[in-house]
């Protein structure tokens, strides 16, 4: 996912002048996870760069750079380290089109690795969707494939709205050959991974691999699964997510987040208010555990995996249908 | 100038109107007197909005009586391509900058978060979380440095403001980026309750430059001319590329925090009293007459220009504004999401129940 993140910046950036980059380590470098690799060799400091190692100042200066013309694509280096521009990014970055009724656009990204499984010692795993999420005037994105990681960093990048751009570390290592021409999808459309007649397995961003392979897992068991991707946390693709689970009765929400108060418990809610007559049974969440998030060693506990989405389907009444 | 030490706090022309020293820097009488005219516009916007919150018709005023000579050289000394980042002190500032108070207030009168363009009038919204406007000042200041563009940045906070991380980091990054923006800080003595003293053992607030390499400034905040001369130097050095200047402005807040403060719980009267003598109009004024350029004929013209703002701000202030609930849906986003769509349509028809 690395190759096809860094190609995308290229190409953005190439295709449009106004697109800048820069964050910690950004620059030479070309990032922690040389997602920028080669960007300052290509394109000059003056397009990608490295900043002082404070991320409400390049949040804040992202702003300010967008408010006068430029598309700012920013990193923030580790999910956890996002936090110290929480307030840039909830009092200005999603409220400055808002507050200015339209007038000051931020086309702006921010970058952020997120989620655990790659034995991250702490701060460096963190799940954090449902405060971006929850908080109105941001769009949520994160990719589940190269293919659309690569498409939905150059939408997100040319997007007029900002952008939270989620990456799922777990995946940065993944391989998978790119089009020459890969397609970008707009925002906030999901998509069906794998058809399924007997429930829908309901994931985002590091949870698609897994749900795909808890489906597989069942198919040998003489289940149906099908998985919906949502790509997209915010705008919420209601049409898709609902349609699937239309068809098979059945759902289960499956996020490495905290379940509670968290993305998976909106999408359940969101599928039971609109699903409800067509439900064999309650739409069920697995998600990571309500604890800070683990050291190397314990991830795995914590981590919804392939058993844990099979037990919970198990539990979908099936003797009532 | 060095960056490892501030100088003595400039000042021109004293309480009394004399000028200090000999005179050598002194703007010349014609802005001089120009200034003085906009200090009593700012002057009298303070006032009138002070009356409108008495009145009921806006929620809530800050303002920035005594410290009208900062709002006014703030503004005056700006080209028209350069940015004001504000706070929500400085409707005066604004309202200098040339933008029509009327607009200015619809903030605090609560119809909505902004009623002007930034991008027309090249003013940032009002901030109120305190300092976080500062990173967006260098952020428009390095854009434009990066497209080539001479823009400066005028970029105001308080006192309370400076001990704020976001502070630190537009100035560490001004400095590392050498972006063209002017910090100035309205040294006004509170945050609220809080005094000086509490806030910072500095041995000055400009003397926090010192640390990112920002030459730190200290300028009498009440000095309308000391103002505009280390004002108009900062920015002709930001324009020259040589980087960010942070200006500490002595001045003090003479009224409330807003009018739901009540500063005895805080501070002294005789300490306010010791500061009505130093204010900038008083001074401005003496020094004015002295010389000859401020005619009676002149300051009735002054007064009634004022008068005519005043009377322009009560009736765009006067009326009942009509609001349109459907707005509240429609900026979030460029494109309303699906979600946001539902729900304009709930509001509309509990709207429509409402009136059948």
């Amino acid at each position: 996912m690395i190759q096809a993140l860094n190609r995308a910046l290229h190409d953005a950036m190439a295709a449009d002048g106004s697109v800048v980059v820069f964050g910690e380590d950004v620059g030479p470098l070309g990032g922690v996870f040389r997602v920028t690799d080669g960007l300052t060799a290509t394109f000059g400091e003056n397009r990608c760069f490295d900043t002082p190692l404070a991320e409400s100042g390049i949040v804040g200066m992202a702003v300010g750079m967008a408010m006068n013309g430029l598309r700012p694509v920013v990193e923030m280096q580790f999910d956890a380290f996002a936090f110290p521009a929480f307030e840039q990014i909830v009092s200005h970055v999603a409220k400055l089109a808002n507050r200015t009724r339209g007038r000051v656009r931020l086309p702006m990204v921010i970058r952020v690795p997120y989620g655990g499984g790659i034995g991250g010692v702490e701060h460096h795993s963190d799940s954090s969707e449902a405060y971006y999420a929850h908080t109105p005037g941001l769009l949520v994105v994160t990719p589940a494939t190269n293919t659309d990681a690569y498409g939905l960093l150059r939408a997100a990048i040319e997007h007029p709205d900002p952008v939270v751009f989620l990456e799922p570390k777990r995946q940065y290592f993944t391989r998978e050959e790119l089009d020459p021409e890969p397609a970008v999808p707009p925002i906030g459309r999901a998509v069906v991974r794998r058809d399924g007649r007997d429930a829908t397995l309901i994931a985002y961003g590091p949870s698609v691999p897994v749900a795909l392979a808890a489906a597989e897992q069942a198919a040998t068991e003489g289940r149906d699964l099908g998985v919906v991707d949502l790509r997209s946390i915010v705008p919420f693709d209601d049409e898709t997510v609902t349609a699937a689970v239309r068809r098979t009765g059945r759902a289960v929400v499956v996020a490495e987040a905290p379940g509670f108060a968290s993305v998976a418990s909106e999408i359940a809610a969101r599928v039971s208010e609109r699903c409800f007559h067509h439900l064999e049974a309650p739409v069920r969440r697995v998600t990571g555990f309500d604890v800070p998030y683990p050291p190397p060693r314990l991830e795995q506990h914590h981590l919804p995996g392939v058993d844990r989405i099979l037990d919970a389907v198990d539990d979908l009444q099936w003797e009532i249908a | 100038m060095s960056s490892g030490e501030v100088a003595q706090m400039m000042r021109l022309i004293d309480e009394t109107g004399a000028v200090v020293g000999d005179g050598a820097t002194l703007p010349a009488p014609e802005a001089l007197l120009d200034g003085y005219r906009r200090l009593v516009l700012a002057r009298r916007l303070n006032e009138q909005a002070e009356a409108l919150v008495r009145q009921g018709r806006l929620a809530v005023y800050p303002s920035s009586h005594g410290q009208e000579a900062c709002q006014v050289a703030a503004a005056a000394v700006l080209a028209e391509t350069d940015w004001l980042f504000p706070t929500y002190r400085d409707v005066a500032a604004i309202a200098a900058r040339g933008v029509d108070p009327v607009d200015v207030l619809v903030m605090l009168r609560g119809d909505w978060h902004c009623g002007y363009d930034p991008l027309a009038t090249r003013v940032a919204p009002q901030a109120t979380p305190l300092a976080t406007q500062l990173p967006h000042a260098v952020g428009v200041g390095h854009a434009a440095r990066l497209k080539g563009e001479d823009t400066v940045v005028m970029a105001l906070c308080g006192d309370g403001a400076t001990s704020e991380g976001d502070f630190h980091e537009a100035l560490n990054f001004a400095a590392v980026f050498a972006s063209p923006v002017v910090f100035l800080v309205q040294n006004n003595k509170y945050a609220i309750s809080v005094p000086l003293s509490r806030q910072s053992a500095a041995e000055s607030l400009a003397a926090k430059g010192v640390g990112y390499g920002v030459p730190g400034v200290r300028v009498d905040g009440n000095d309308l001319a000391a103002l505009t001369v280390v004002l108009s130097e900062a920015v002709a050095r930001a324009r020259r590329g040589e980087g960010p200047t942070l200006v500490e402005a002595d001045t003090y807040r003479i009224h409330a925090h807003t009018n739901a403060d009540d500063p005895s719980r805080y501070r002294a009267d005789d300490e306010v009293e010791k500061w009505r003598p130093r204010d900038p109009l008083l001074r401005l004024r003496a020094h004015l007459t002295t010389t000859g350029a401020l005619t009676s004929r002149l300051e009735a013209e002054f007064a009634a220009a004022a008068e005519e703002m005043a009377a322009h701000v009560r009736a765009g202030m006067g009326g009942e504004s009509v609001l349109d609930p459907a707005e509240l849906f429609a900026h979030v986003y460029s494109t309303p999401t699906p979600q946001l769509r539902e729900q304009a349509a709930l509001l509309a028809a509990e709207l429509n129940e409402v009136r059948s």
